[in-house]
């Protein structure tokens, strides 16, 4: 104990540097710097972990907040049930898939179940699990108000078992993007359009929810459904400001690397931007500043970060996190008013537009500095990158649609996926669940 | 000039204004109430135990109308409202003595258009 404190005092007298290279000529300390390093790595993932678990609560406030009173138990249950069934389907399915041995570059094959799992497996799985929940719930907030909770956790268990798994082992396991250089550093890609684009087809194959696209004299009318609480909406995206640090900065995947402070900082300042950009094009465009746009716009800076985050300069990230937030509401106007599709949170927009933007931007921004291989196209890299970059975003794109297709195709055909009119009417929390959210408030319910 | 009031099931509100409007009655007050009639209310359950629900969610609308459009309106509820099953709702139709519009202090049927 006495010599371990000794060491330990050493440690920081020279710094890690210092120590390690005395430690190959002394054995003995260097077993303690690699036990200090194995005990950094574990806290810091872990604390990651455990940062990137209370985004679920985020996800869950700002669904809520942005829809209606009506629906707020049954958001809450998906919730819950996305994170619940889904850390269960991937102990069985999704980490064998994604981390085990590759085949062929496709798909792994071993470590179901966890199966010969160690300490350093179970703090890489607990890590991983939480992202994998992140992809899932993000198609909650673009299915709310009008699928039924049934077919929603047939579609918890397959997007953690299956779908994400199989394109993350392409990607974040040596997979066949990872060989063409594809970076994308804690997921924007990975994570967040896999899950948005999900969502994306969950919403066309639901239909909008009853009264948002009214057809009036042959012409379509877009009416706006306004959620139930700005508040819960800003809580929410706080929230999941905070448990990005864990994303991004956990994403380093060492406790002992100095770089976490750089992705923090580009986190930062992309998260910032992006609300600034989201409200200017807001206040230029509708003549107000609209809160539930710049809140969006702050989610959507963060996921456009989370892809380059470590290899941009902190003025790329102010660059990547304004440019996002105008393409935001620029493209919640083109779902809403040119596609029709409904979509209450913005889902798709956030996390996948500006999803498929970040992942581009490393193509374009990467300067080089903190790995020499990746340089973008504005930092005399030329092309290459954006284009692998490009083959990336559209490979994900591709698997995600065709996976989600088929399967909500199947719920729809099943007649799984939406409530009835009445039901819908009345809200959710009657309908799937038989109690209110807000017993004893008197709430009209007959938006 | 009467005075239509209705209660009517909360979620059919919407469909109610959209046939007030196709009759062109543009004008109508709404609010939230609870009542029971002979619906009889429905249970909840809250952490596996039964609720009863007596009073139910209703909403209720008020509209003055001169005497041509007593017919129109109260078809035009039925048409929003009805969905032929228990609990649909009900509608008075009471006399009215006097309207006066605070603004412009006109009264009678001047007051209510």
């Amino acid at each position: 104990m006495k010599r371990w404190m000794s060491c330990l005092g050493a440690a920081m007298i020279f710094g890690l540097g210092t120590v390690t290279q005395a430690a190959a000529e002394e054995p003995a300390l260097k077993a303690v710097v690699d036990r200090f390093e194995t005990a950094l790595d574990m806290l810091w993932l872990i604390l990651a972990a455990v940062l990137v678990f209370f985004m679920q609560a985020g996800f869950a406030m700002v669904e809520s907040g942005l829809s209606r009173a009506k629906n707020a138990g049954n958001i809450m249950m998906k919730n819950l049930m996305d994170f619940s069934a889904g850390a269960v389907a991937f102990w069985a399915l999704g980490w064998g898939l994604m981390y085990g041995a590759s085949v062929s570059g496709f798909i792994g094959s071993d470590q179901f179940f966890l199966s010969g799992a160690d300490s350093a497996l179970y703090r890489d799985w607990m890590f991983q699990v939480v992202f994998a929940a992140t992809a899932a719930t993000i198609v909650s907030g673009a299915m709310a108000e009008r699928t039924k909770f049934g077919g929603y956790l047939i579609y918890s268990v397959f997007i953690s078992a299956l779908i994400y798994p199989i394109s993350g082992h392409w990607i974040w396991n040596g997979g066949w993007l990872a060989e063409l250089g594809f970076h994308d550093f804690a997921g924007s890609t990975v994570v967040h359009s896999v899950g948005a684009w999900a969502a994306l087809v969950g919403a066309f194959f639901l239909g909008a929810r009853k009264g948002k696209y009214v057809k009036v004299e042959g012409k379509i009318k877009v009416r706006a459904i306004p959620g139930h609480s700005m508040p819960l909406a800003a809580l929410g995206v706080f929230i999941l400001w905070f448990g990005w640090y864990g994303f991004n900065a956990g994403s380093t995947l060492s406790g002992t690397d100095p770089d976490i402070a750089h992705v923090a900082v580009t986190t930062t300042l992309s998260a910032a931007t992006g609300a600034i950009g989201a409200m200017v094009t807001s206040w230029l465009w509708f003549g107000k500043p609209d809160p539930s746009m710049s809140l969006n716009g702050a989610l959507a800076g963060l996921v456009g970060i989370t892809a380059g985050t470590w290899v941009v300069s902190p003025l790329g990230a102010v660059i990547i996190g304004l440019a996002s937030g105008v393409i935001v509401v620029a493209s919640v106007e083109f779902f809403d008013k040119v596609l029709h599709i409904d979509d209450p949170v913005g889902a798709v927009s956030v996390h996948g537009v500006c999803g498929a933007w970040g992942t581009l931007a490393v193509g374009l921004f990467a300067d080089g500095v903190n790995d020499p291989s990746i340089t973008g196209l504005f930092y005399g890299g030329g092309a290459g990158q954006l284009l692998v970059q490009c083959i990336g975003v559209a490979a994900v794109f591709a698997w995600a649609v065709l996976t989600a297709g088929i399967l909500f195709g199947t719920l729809k055909a099943a007649g799984m996926l939406r409530v009835d009119e009445k039901e819908e009417l009345m809200g959710l929390d009657i309908g799937e669940h038989g109690m209110e959210s807000y017993s004893g408030f008197q709430i009209f319910s007959n938006m | 000039m009467r005075l239509i009031i209705a209660y009517i099931q909360p979620h059919m509100l919407n469909s109610v204004k959209e046939e007030l409007y196709k009759a062109e009655v543009y004008k109508i007050s709404v609010t939230n109430s609870l009542g029971c009639g002979q619906q009889m209310g429905y249970t909840e359950s809250y952490r596996g135990v039964d609720i009863e629900v007596n009073l139910l969610k209703k909403t209720r609308i008020e509209i003055a109308v001169n005497e041509a459009f007593v017919q129109p309106t109260v078809d035009a509820i039925i048409a929003g409202a009805r969905s032929g099953e228990i609990g649909d709702g009900k509608i008075f139709i009471v006399p009215l003595e006097e309207v006066i519009r605070i603004r412009s202090g006109e009264t009678g049927h001047e007051a209510i258009g």
